[in-house]
């Protein structure tokens, strides 16, 4: 290939992910930068004076500091629930790693289930309200866990497999417990798929809607998605605390994905190469 | 390591002495995740087929038999939130297949800027899903919109892209390969990394040309990529939700409904019910769909 079709190419290509990647989450930035009235207009154009810090200090402070709450909330709900999500997880890729009996098929098909099917949203309900969960932060980090658990398990177990079964044999002639020849020999191992773990499942934790949406209703209990959904119909014409409001949530996700793009890449293409 | 055997060996007689051998494995490692999973996930899903068959006020039900199912398949606008499912699972699945593919050729390429355009191509995938809604909804208003009006200055007259019934559903379907594809895109971006390069250099000689590797080694290759893009994001687009939600809520009308805001819709209105024959519907549709699916993909790939 020529040395100018290359860069022709190139620049093409740059110039297509501007238009279509970079002016998007532009237009977010600069419309947290306006005041109402101009940015009631939806165009593209620089703000006219910086207004960033009191449209800050609006979104924070509105409905008596909801979004603080619901940082709160949605920091508890992604912590507890990987941190739950990994130490469970690890221990059934462990065991259904290392011991083949006849419950393997049926857990691996209970596994693919739960990838598949969606969760039937009323009866959940009516079981969390029946055990007094509905409605509570520590019923939506076990709902967050019940999801999550299938794709945690099967990241472990692929990673597992690498692991060499001497290394429990050995720890067992030693003399470890059971408990202890997972615990402190083969969860430290695991570090690398337990930091894709941490971070696939944290990012899709802390932007999940759909679930706070139906078990955890009310304004005190909201998470930071929700705070989205309820600005929109508040600030109706108020487009500069509503994209304000975009850019504050959105920066959790993206240190994330500046310290560990490369832990999510691998755990969102586990499995593609081998199918 | 000749360290911990010596230390090991001088407990040994001890613990050899144990009453019984305890298996390295133990079966209550399943425990935790088995109760959380059997109880939130599992319980529900087979109550649902049961509560599906009832009228249900969340304190009684009575059996009703198969009416939730055939008010389904009988009201035009559930019809509609079936067939605008599979539209929708169908088109953002095969956008998202052939561009993934492209972009990592592209992205693998001796391209200038690779890693910030593989960057800026995945950021999205991070992104809530409500803010991206959000936000193309004011990109993509009929007057205002930046869209329409960068098309205004080609000279073209833009749609209403969320405005008009015929068009919602694929304006919605176009955010969302917008935001899915990075995901794609790095799934193809492994498989293709992962060809032997031995395979090009043998094309190489033989004379082959750009086009010819694509099709005849590229392509074949990174077929478990493919299955795995096609079933991820036929399943996500079955079950797609918030998006939908944030962007027009089933609207104009019922234009852009699907099966998973019908159920959000009927649970709002307290019809749980209905709306859990809903959830049964979905659950059948995706086993139909993606059961057949799965196993053509495996399949085919044996036989290579």
């Amino acid at each position: 290939m020529s040395f100018i079709r290359k860069y022709w190419l190139s620049a093409v290509a740059i110039l297509v992910s501007v238009v279509v990647f970079l002016v998007p989450f532009a237009f977010i930035v600069l419309t947290a930068f306006k005041d109402p009235k101009q940015a009631s207009l939806l165009d593209f154009s620089w703000p006219q004076g910086n207004y960033l810090w009191g449209n800050i200090v609006e979104v924070v402070t509105t409905r008596n500091w909801m979004l603080v709450t619901a940082f709160v909330n949605s920091s508890i709900l992604t912590v507890a629930s990987v941190a739950l999500l990994v130490i469970f997880g690890a221990m059934v890729g462990f065991v259904l790693q290392r011991r083949k009996t006849r419950l393997n098929g049926l857990i691996e098909f209970l596994i693919l289930a739960g990838l598949m099917i969606p969760p039937a949203v009323v009866p959940t309900i009516w079981l969390l309200q029946g055990i007094q969960l509905f409605g509570r932060l520590h019923g939506l980090i076990l709902i967050e866990v019940a999801y999550g658990l299938p794709f945690t398990i099967l990241l472990y177990r692929a990673f597992i497999s690498t692991i060499p079964r001497e290394l429990d044999e050995a720890a067992i002639i030693d003399g470890a417990r059971p408990f202890d020849v997972f615990f402190k020999v083969i969860l430290p191992l695991l570090w690398p798929v337990t930091v894709t773990n941490i971070v696939v499942q944290s990012v899709a934790i802390f932007n999940d809607f759909t679930n706070p949406l139906y078990y955890l209703p009310g304004n005190a209990n909201a998470t930071v998605q929700l705070t989205l959904y309820n600005f929109q119909s508040q600030f109706n014409t108020s487009y500069n605390l509503l994209f304000t409001n975009i850019v504050l949530i959105t920066i959790p996700p993206l240190i994330v994905f500046l310290f560990f793009n490369r832990q999510i890449v691998a755990g969102m293409t586990a499995g593609a190469v081998k199918g | 390591m000749a360290d911990m055997t010596q230390s090991g060996l001088a407990v040994t007689p001890a613990r050899i002495a144990a009453p019984r051998r305890r298996s390295p494995y133990p079966g209550w490692f399943f425990l935790p995740a088995a109760i959380i999973y059997g109880v939130l996930f599992l319980l529900p899903t087979v109550a649902s087929l049961y509560f599906s068959l009832t009228r249900w006020t969340l304190f009684n039900s009575t059996f009703i038999g198969l009416d939730n199912f055939a008010q389904f398949l009988r009201e035009p606008f559930l019809i509609k939130g079936l067939i605008n499912t599979v539209i929708y699972a169908v088109i953002t699945s095969s956008m998202k297949v052939v561009l993934g593919l492209l972009l990592a050729v592209l992205l693998t390429s001796q391209i200038a800027a690779r890693g910030y355009l593989r960057s800026v191509v995945f950021f999205p995938v991070l992104v809530s899903t409500v803010g991206v809604g959000i936000t193309f909804t004011v990109l993509m208003h009929p007057t205002n919109g930046m869209i329409n009006e960068g098309l205004a200055l080609l000279g073209i007259k833009g749609p209403g892209w969320l405005v008009n019934p015929n068009l919602a559903l694929y304006s919605v379907a176009l955010v969302d390969v917008w935001k899915g594809v990075g995901l794609a895109t790095v799934i193809y971006i492994a498989g293709i990394v992962a060809i032997p390069r031995d395979y090009y250099e043998a094309a190489r000689i033989d004379g082959a040309t750009k086009l010819q590797n694509f099709f005849y080694i590229t392509l074949p290759l990174c077929r478990p990529a493919t299955s795995t893009v096609i079933i991820l994001s036929f399943i996500g687009g079955l079950r797609t939700f918030d998006l939908i939600w944030a962007m027009t809520r089933g609207g104009p009308g019922f234009a852009s409904d699907t099966v998973a805001s019908v159920i959000y819709k009927q649970y709002q209105s307290g019809f749980y019910g209905l709306s859990t024959a809903g959830n049964v519907v979905l659950f059948v549709l995706i086993a139909v769909l993606v059961v057949p699916l799965t196993m053509m993909l495996n399949r085919k790939e044996g036989h290579e």
